[in-house]
Order: structure tokens, then sequence, then C-alpha cells
């Protein structure tokens, strides 16, 4: 395994935890958005904010993490993936100010007026962002992003079926987590009809994400049929593991099993993730493969080494920050 | 022969590079303010809530508190509207990001450690209040306040890096034999860093002493008001003066690396001996006309010698010469506020020396009010003059900005969305910080659901 192979890893790692994470995040807001009228559903989010409150910065924090490490290891193919994705991702970084910002001005404002206005701003972006960082997704995934910046279609690179579908599966992905760790976060809280509420809601989004992914299996075999190639080849064995605990998942959430479901489901979405990086390996754009990608050796020696000695400084700390938030208060 | 190869290359559309330049410039000057609180409050919440805790004095805690629920806010904003930065680096700077994104990627990977740190301990500091004990409570506070100095330090190396690129090789254009570290502590480092992370601190003590001081010009002269002032106000005005030098050294630092910018910043057209310091003026003509003249000034300032030939802009090729107007007004701006600063703060110390008590007079507060935003506008102004003066090079003497810019129509576009956005967001931050000021001091526990 290369340095660039190990770096390009990481990257993946990092995506992952914010899809998990930061996912879970942004589905815990498009929750709080079809949580129904306000008094009925006061409940539910008082959940959602006290479950994202203390960690969604830092669950942010990994998007950054990502980014930067792409341009410092990749820094042709990021500047390619920017310029030509210029439109998603510049509405998917508004979305995550409008997110941010109306969630922390909502926590701190009483007034019923304001508090829904703030609110329907924080999850109206929260189903936002993550449609449009999954059209990105989708735009690499299906070739559409060429190594050369200024050849790229600036439209049609991320508004096309398998660009879509990706959008959608990542709205789904972040419900589905959301639902099944705050049904976890409802039973430890000791509320039983809140249980049942987001019982309810990860079965059918789980069931949907399912459904989708099935339907999206056609689309790929005629948009992008490197991709489906790889997912049926190469990548067999991944597509086989998220099949088994997304079903798994589902078995678990109907037998009431929350605090294992957390674990599986999160396996599932994570099995879609690095099915994807396993089918389109060693390929990262059209015609430009990781190794012909990454920058020298000498950069990618002393990244890896810092993002080593960082580990050490941020795990803890981040488990920590989980440990002290997911542990009841006596 | 690259420079002229660079000239002639074709240009993207002077519209949308306008649109990029701007797009970035508001986006990163909107950032910086909360930036600046995110780095100067924490240490100022910490050493109240410290204080709390030695002394017992409930007017302390209170205030730790208080300035931790708007710090919740502040940070919160703070840290998404620096999301869309690193976004933007690729967005519209391409042509920067695809040759060099690995040269100056050391700082920005350390950074992100720094920002895991900050979020993870202002989450746990925030939210954990009542759930640790008081001692580790205000332990947890200090990796905020040094992950806070640490992430400014890391991306202002990265933008030090842009007016002294260094830690690479150009080999026929192609970028070899990089150097990170080099390129992180590159000459500009030292003064840029100590000069924003100074700033930082003013900007946050000075805008935290003006909410008190026009609470206290409505008449609340309680001990809550008065440590809410005195505090953040002490604090910053210590530093004002050392700014001052600070200020200093980084002029020095340009006269030897950055001459052209030097000019610009003094509208010194024409490379000169003895040259004279101009205060105030407007280039007109291709000349600086109604400035004040002081002999021989701008020499002995720049290389402590009254005698000394300071370059003028006629060094740089027509072309590659930054706009003087914008730059020389900002600076005269950022340095008239500066001393501005120094005098408020003597004020206070001459009074406080004689009296123990706060100036008299209401001209005081109101000064102090004024501070607040006054240290926004002197840090903006600095931006300014760094940003603006290193034109027409994104990379200093080795790339330019029309070259960097992205070639993909619609970047206008794009800037009327971002400004709409954030004429809201700015409307409601604003909105939100004045009904938290309103609200007054926080006495209860900062959790508000059951335990």
């Amino acid at each position: 395994m290369t340095a660039a192979d190990l770096l390009v890893a990481v990257l993946w790692i990092g995506l992952t935890l914010y899809a998990l994470f930061g996912g879970a995040d942004f589905g815990g807001g498009l929750w709080d958005l079809l949580a129904g009228r306000p008094e009925r559903g006061a409940a539910q989010r008082e959940l959602i904010e006290h479950s994202i409150g203390p960690v969604w910065e830092a669950n942010h924090v990994w998007l950054i993490f990502v980014i930067t490490l792409f341009w410092t290891g990749f820094p042709g193919a990021f500047a390619s993936f920017a310029a030509t994705l210029y439109i998603p991702l510049t509405l998917a970084a508004l979305g995550i100010i409008a997110r941010g910002s109306a969630f922390a001005f909502r926590k701190v404002t009483a007034e019923f007026r304001q508090r829904r206005l703030f609110g329907a701003a924080f999850a109206s972006s929260s189903v936002v962002t993550p449609f449009f960082l999954g059209t990105t997704l989708g735009a690499v995934a299906s070739f559409r992003v060429p190594a050369d910046l200024a050849r790229g279609d600036v439209l049609g690179s991320w508004w096309n079926p398998t660009s879509v579908l990706t959008g959608v599966l990542a709205v789904l992905s972040t419900a589905y987590l959301a639902a099944v760790f705050l049904t976890d976060d409802a039973r430890r809280a000791g509320a039983p009809e809140l249980i049942a509420v987001f019982r309810r809601r990860a079965l059918g989004s789980g069931l949907l994400l399912g459904v989708c992914t099935l339907i999206g299996l056609p689309v790929l075999q005629v948009d992008a049929p490197h991709l489906f190639a790889g997912l049926l080849g190469p990548a067999l064995p991944v597509v086989v593991v998220s099949v088994v605990f997304g079903v798994l998942s589902l078995g678990l959430l109907a037998a009431r099993r929350y605090r294992l479901v957390r674990v599986t489901a999160a396996l599932a979405v994570t099995a879609v993730l690095w099915a994807w990086g396993a089918a389109q390996y060693p390929v990262m754009l059209p015609g430009l493969t990781v190794p012909a990608a990454a920058t020298e050796p000498r950069v990618l020696h002393l990244v890896l080494w810092v993002l080593l000695v960082g580990a050490v400084l941020l795990v803890p700390s981040l488990l920590w920050l989980y440990a002290l938030f997911q542990r009841e208060r006596r | 022969m690259q420079l002229l190869g660079s000239l002639l290359a074709e240009a993207a559309t002077p519209g949308d590079m306008a649109a990029a330049r701007t797009q970035m410039a508001f986006s990163l000057g909107w950032h910086i303010i909360l930036a600046c609180f995110g780095v100067g409050m924490p240490g100022l919440t910490v050493f109240a809530e410290w204080r709390a805790l030695r002394t017992g004095d409930p007017a302390y805690g209170s205030l730790a508190r208080t300035w931790a629920r708007a710090m919740g806010v502040l940070f919160a904003v703070g840290a998404v509207s620096g999301t869309i930065l690193s976004f933007e680096m690729g967005l519209l700077w391409p042509g920067m990001m695809g040759r060099f994104g690995d040269v100056i990627g050391l700082p920005f990977t350390l950074e992100g450690f720094a920002f895991f740190i900050e979020a993870i301990f202002l989450g746990i500091y925030l939210y954990a209040w009542d759930r640790l004990p008081p001692r580790v409570h205000v332990l947890t506070g200090l990796p905020v306040v040094l992950a806070g100095v640490a992430s400014a330090f890391f991306v202002v190396t990265a933008n030090a890096w842009m007016n002294q690129p260094r830690g690479f090789d150009l080999v026929d254009g192609r970028v070899v034999g990089i150097r990170p570290w080099e390129a992180m502590f590159n000459p500009a480092t030292p003064p840029q860093t100590v000069h924003m992370i100074v700033a930082a601190f003013m900007v946050a003590g000075f805008g935290m002493a003006a909410v008190y001081a026009v609470g206290m010009l409505r008449g609340k002269r309680d001990r809550h008001h008065r440590l809410g002032f005195l505090l953040p106000f002490t604090a910053a005005a210590v530093l004002a003066p050392v700014q001052v030098v600070v200020g200093d050294w980084a002029a020095h630092f340009l006269a030897d690396y950055q001459p052209i910018k030097l000019a610009a910043i003094e509208g010194l057209e024409h490379t000169t001996a003895a040259a004279p310091l101009s205060l105030g003026g407007l280039q007109l003509g291709g000349q600086l006309r109604y400035a004040v003249e002081i002999p021989n000034a701008l020499s002995l300032l720049a290389h402590w010698d009254p005698n000394a030939v300071v370059i003028g802009l006629d060094r740089a090729p027509a072309g590659l010469r930054p706009p003087v107007n914008v730059v020389h007004l900002s600076f005269q701006l950022m340095v008239a506020l500066g001393f501005a600063f120094v005098l408020l703060g003597a004020w206070l110390a001459v009074v406080w020396w004689r009296r123990r008590e706060l100036p008299g007079t209401r001209w005081f507060l109101v000064a102090a009010a004024a501070a607040g935003p006054g240290a926004v506008l002197a840090m903006e102004a600095g931006w300014v003059v760094t940003e603006v003066g290193r034109q027409p090079w994104i990379v200093y003497d080795v790339l330019l900005t029309r070259e960097a810019v992205n070639p993909k129509p619609g970047l206008l576009a794009g800037l009327v969305i971002l400004l709409a956005v954030y004429a809201v967001l700015t409307v409601a931050s604003v909105y939100v910080l004045r009904r938290l000021a309103r609200l007054g001091p926080v006495r209860a526990p900062q959790e508000e659901e059951p335990g």
C-alpha cells in the first residue's frame, strides 16, 4: 500500500465519519421539519435539539478535514472537482451556514414566532445540504468531473440521473441514521411515546432507503456503467455486507434492539460508501488514477505523520465528548 | 519570460473575476469578525470563571455564563461561515489550489485538528457546565483558548505564504520539490500571525466591552456591568500599544520583502531617497495629492535612516501595481484607529491610577462603545491593506489572481445569491445578539432541560 493509497483511505474514513455523524445531525433537522405542528412536535424537537446540540460542531469538522486533506493530497483533482461542481458546492456551503446559524439562534431564542422561523430555516437547510453534497459524489462516481478544470460541465456534471440518485440517497441515509440514533436516545431519556415515533420513522426511512438503492441499480447500469460493473465486480463483497447489515438493522428495529441497531445501521451506510470506493478504485477522475493524482511522496508522508500525531489528541477528546453526553446525568 | 507569459495569458472574464474577488473578500471579511471573537472570547470567559472559583464572587460567575451563552452563538456562526471559505478556495481559485494546494496543505491539516479540538471542548464547555466538577469545567475551557489561537496561527501562515511563497521549486512552470514546513514558516509568517492574533484579542475585548459601555450609558451601573466592561476593555487596551509595535514590525517586514505593497500603502510613486511620510491624500492622475507630508519620516520609519532610499511603485511594471487609494486610505484608517485605542486605554489608566474609578464623563463611555465597531473596522482595514496591496498577484510574484480564478461562467450569479444569504444572516445575527445582550446576566445553569 503506497502513501497515496493510505491517504485516500484516511480521506474515505473522514468522509464516512462525516456521513455518519454529520449526516445524523442533518437527519435530525429533517425530522424536525416533519415533526408536525408546534404543540404536537415539541417533544420530538426537544429530543432532537438535545441530541445534536453539544456534538454537531465537532461532527461538522469532518467535512473541513476531508476538504483540506483532498486539496493537500490531490490538488489537481480537487481543483477540477471544486471548479466543475461550483454550483452544488456553493449551495451546500450556504445550506451549512443556514443550518448551523439557525440552530444556534433558535437555541437562545424564547419567542414562539422567532423560534419557528429559525426552526424552519434549520430544518429545511438540513435537507437541502446533504442533497447537494450527495450530487457532487454522484458527479465523481459517474465520471462527470474531468481531470481538467476548464472542461467540466457546470450543470450536467451534477444534474443527471446518478447525481440526483446519490443526492436522494444521501438525504435518506441522514434521515435513517438520525431516526435510528434518536430512537435509542429516546429510550435513554425514558420517553416511550418518542421511542414509538422514531422507531416508526427508522423503519420507514430504512425501507425507503433500501427501495431507492434497488431502484438506483438499473439507473447506474445505464448512466454509470463502469460504476455498476465495479459494484458487481471487485466491490461485490462490500455490497453484500451492506445489504446484510441493512436487512439486519430492520430486523433489529422490529425486535426493539435499539442499542445494537445504532451499530448495524452505521455499518450498512458505511458499507455503501466503501462499496463505491472499492468499485471506483484506483480511478479518481476519468483518466486520472490515485497515484497519478497524488502529490509528492514527501508531502504525503508528512501529512500522514501529522494525521497520526493529531489522532492521538483527537480520538480521546472525541470519545470523551460522546461519552459525556451519552451518559445519563445523575 | 514567465512574467510575460503570464501577462499574455488569456484572462478570465473581468466581470466574473471581479465577482470572485468580491465574494472572497466579503465572505472572508464577514467570517473574520466572528473568528476574532472565537479566538479572544474564550480566554476572557475562562478567566472570569477562574476568578469566580478563586474569589467566590458571583459577579464573575454570572459574567462567565453570560459570555459563554453569547460565545455559543458566535462560535456556531463563525464555524459555518468559515466552512464556506475552505469551499471557496477551490470554487473561486482552482488555479491556485490545483497548483499549490499541496504546498499550503500542511497548515490547513493542522488547522483541521485545532478546529476539532476547539469544537469538541467548546461543546463540553458550553453543555457540561453542570455535569462536571467546577475545577474540571474551567480546565475544559483551556483547550478552547489554545486551539483558537492555534487555528488563527495556522490559517494566517497560509495567507502569509501567499505574500511570501516559499518551500517549492518551479521547473518549467511545474511545482516540484515541495518543502511544507518551509512554506508554512515563510518570512511573512512571524509578523502576520502575531499582528492578527493580537488584533483578534483587541476586536473581542473592545467588542465585548462596548456592549457594557452601552449598558452603562443607559444607566446600568451595577457591578455586573462595571466588571463586564473593565475586564475585556483592560485586556484590549493593554494590547493596543503592543499592536503598534507589532504593526511597525509588519511595516518593516514589507519594506524589506514586499516594497511595492509598502509603496502603495504610502502612495509613493517614485523610488525616493529621504522619502517623506504622506498623511491622508488621494492618488489622482498617478500622483498623491492633498497629503500632509512629514519630511524624511518614511525613510526613517521603513529603514531607521532618514536618508534611506524607499522603493516606489515605479519599480513594478505598470500592469503589476496594486491600486493605491484603497490601500493607502485603509492603512491610514487602521493606524489612526490604532493610536486612538492607545489614547483611550491611557485615558482609563490615568484616571484609574489617580482615583481607582472609571472616568466620570459620559464621553469616555461613548468612546469605549465606539471602540467596539472601531476595532472591527481597523482589523478589516488591515486585511484590505494586506490583500489588495498584494494585487494583482494571488501568490506574490508567482501567480496572478486572474490566472487562478475559476474559468467557469456564472460566478456573478453566485455572488448575488451569496450576498442575499449573508444579508439575512447579518440581520438575524445582530437581532439575536442584541436580544442576548438585553436579556442580561445568566444566573441559572446553562442547560435548560430537566436533569
